[in-house]
C-alpha cells in the first residue's frame, strides 16, 4: 500500500524517543562539530546556549535513527496484518530546518512525523515524492527541532 | 591571533571547504549508529540500490559538511551557533572513496536587533565530489559575535 493510504495527511505519529547524554553529545561533536558549546560543559556556560548542548546535526541524526527503528516496527506490524508496507527510498534532502531550542545533556527528545503531501513524479512513472514534517520535543514539552523532509516512494 | 568576527564576513566572500576523503569504514560507522539501512551498511546492497554503491547517509554527508566548515573557518570564528538550515539538497550519493570539497559563499549579513553585539551572516554552501559533481547544496544563517558592537537603527 502507499503511504497516503496508510497515514492520513496532517496526522502526527509519535515515533520514539532519544536520550542525549553528555558522553554521546561530546562523542558526536568530536567527530563532526567540535565547537566549544558541544564539547566542553564549563566553556559552554559563557556562550549564548549557556550549557553543553548537542550539535544540531546530532539532533537530526537521532531523528533518523528513531525513524528507522519506528519504520522497522511498522513494517513488521503491517506484514502481520497482511498489508504490503510502502516501499520507501532515499531522501533528496530537507528544508525549513529549525533548531528551536538547545538540546542539553540528559535531555530526552521525543520525535514525531506528519505526512504533509504526496505527489507522483512525472518524470519517473511509479515514483512518488512524499513531504513529511519531522519534529522533536524535549521532556518539558518544548519543541526543540522541526524540519520538512522529502522521501521517495516506489510502487 | 584573534578569531574572525561578524565584520570579517562580507557578501561575495568565498570560503573553501575540504578536501575530505570519505572511507567505507566511516560510512558504515555512522550508518550503524544513526541510519542502519542496507545501502549505507553494505557495498553489495548499495550497488543494488538506486544509489549505486556503498553510500553515506544524507545526514552523514551533512555532518561531514559541518566538520569541513568547522575546520575551514567556524572554529576560528566567534560563532554562536545557527538557528537552522533554510534548505539542504542531497543532489548525488556520496560513495565510499569519494573526496569532497567545496565552498561557503557569504550571501548577506545584518546586525541582530534582539541580540546586541551579534550579527547574522547568511551563507550558501556547495559541496562537490572528485568529479566536480555537486553532491550537497544548502543555505543557512549563522550567529556571529561582532568585534565592535553597533547601534542598530529602529
Amino acid at each position: 500500500m502507499k503511504m497516503t493510504e496508510l497515514y492520513p495527511t496532517g496526522e502526527r505519529a509519535e515515533i520514539g524517543s532519544h536520550l542525549f547524554t553528555a558522553e554521546n553529545i561530546v562523542h558526536f561533536a568530536s567527530r563532526f562539530d567540535p565547537q566549544i558549546f558541544h564539547m566542553d560543559a564549563e566553556a559552554a556556560k559563557d556562550t549564548l546556549f549557556g550549557g553543553l548542548c548537542a550539535s544540531g546535526w546530532h539532533t537530526c541524526a537521532a531523528w533518523m535513527r528513531t525513524f528507522i527503528d519506528y519504520w522497522k516496527g511498522e513494517t513488521t506490524r503491517l506484514l502481520a496484518e497482511g498489508i504490503q508496507p510502502p516501499n520507501l527510498g532515499p531522501s533528496a534532502g530537507f528544508q525549513k530546518l529549525q533548531w528551536l531550542r538547545p538540546v542539553f545533556a540528559n535531555d530526552t527528545v521525543t520525535y514525531g512525523v506528519t505526512l504533509l503531501s504526496s505527489r507522483p513524479l512525472a518524470s519517473r512513472p511509479g515514483w512518488t515524492i512524499n513531504t513529511i514534517l519531522c519534529d522533536g520535543t524535549n521532556q518539558h514539552g518544548v519543541t526543540v527541532i522541526r524540519f520538512e523532509s522529502t522521501v521517495l516512494e516506489f510502487e | 591571533m584573534a578569531k574572525l568576527t561578524y565584520e570579517d564576513f562580507q557578501p561575495g566572500q568565498v570560503l573553501p571547504l575540504g578536501p575530505k576523503h570519505v572511507t567505507a569504514e566511516e560510512i558504515i560507522e555512522f550508518a550503524s549508529e544513526f541510519d542502519p539501512q542496507p545501502m549505507h551498511l553494505d557495498e553489495a546492497a548499495g550497488r543494488a540500490s538506486i544509489l549505486g554503491g556503498l553510500a553515506a547517509s544524507g545526514w552523514h554527508t551533512s555532518a561531514m559538511f559541518m566538520r569541513m566548515m568547522c575546520d575551514s573557518y567556524l572554529l576560528n570564528t566567534e560563532s554562536e551557533g545557527a538557528p537552522g538550515i533554510d534548505f539542504m539538497d542531497w543532489k548525488k550519493p556520496v560513495l565510499a572513496g569519494d573526496t569532497l570539497s567545496g565552498h561557503s559563499i557569504v550571501l548577506e549579513s545584518r546586525a541582530m536587533r534582539s541580540r546586541p553585539g551579534i550579527g547574522i551572516v547568511k551563507f550558501r554552501h556547495e559541496v562537490k565530489n572528485q568529479h566536480d559533481e555537486l553532491v550537497c547544496l544548502g543555505e543557512n544563517a549563522t550567529m556571529i559575535r561582532m568585534r565592535l558592537p553597533v547601534e542598530t537603527s529602529a
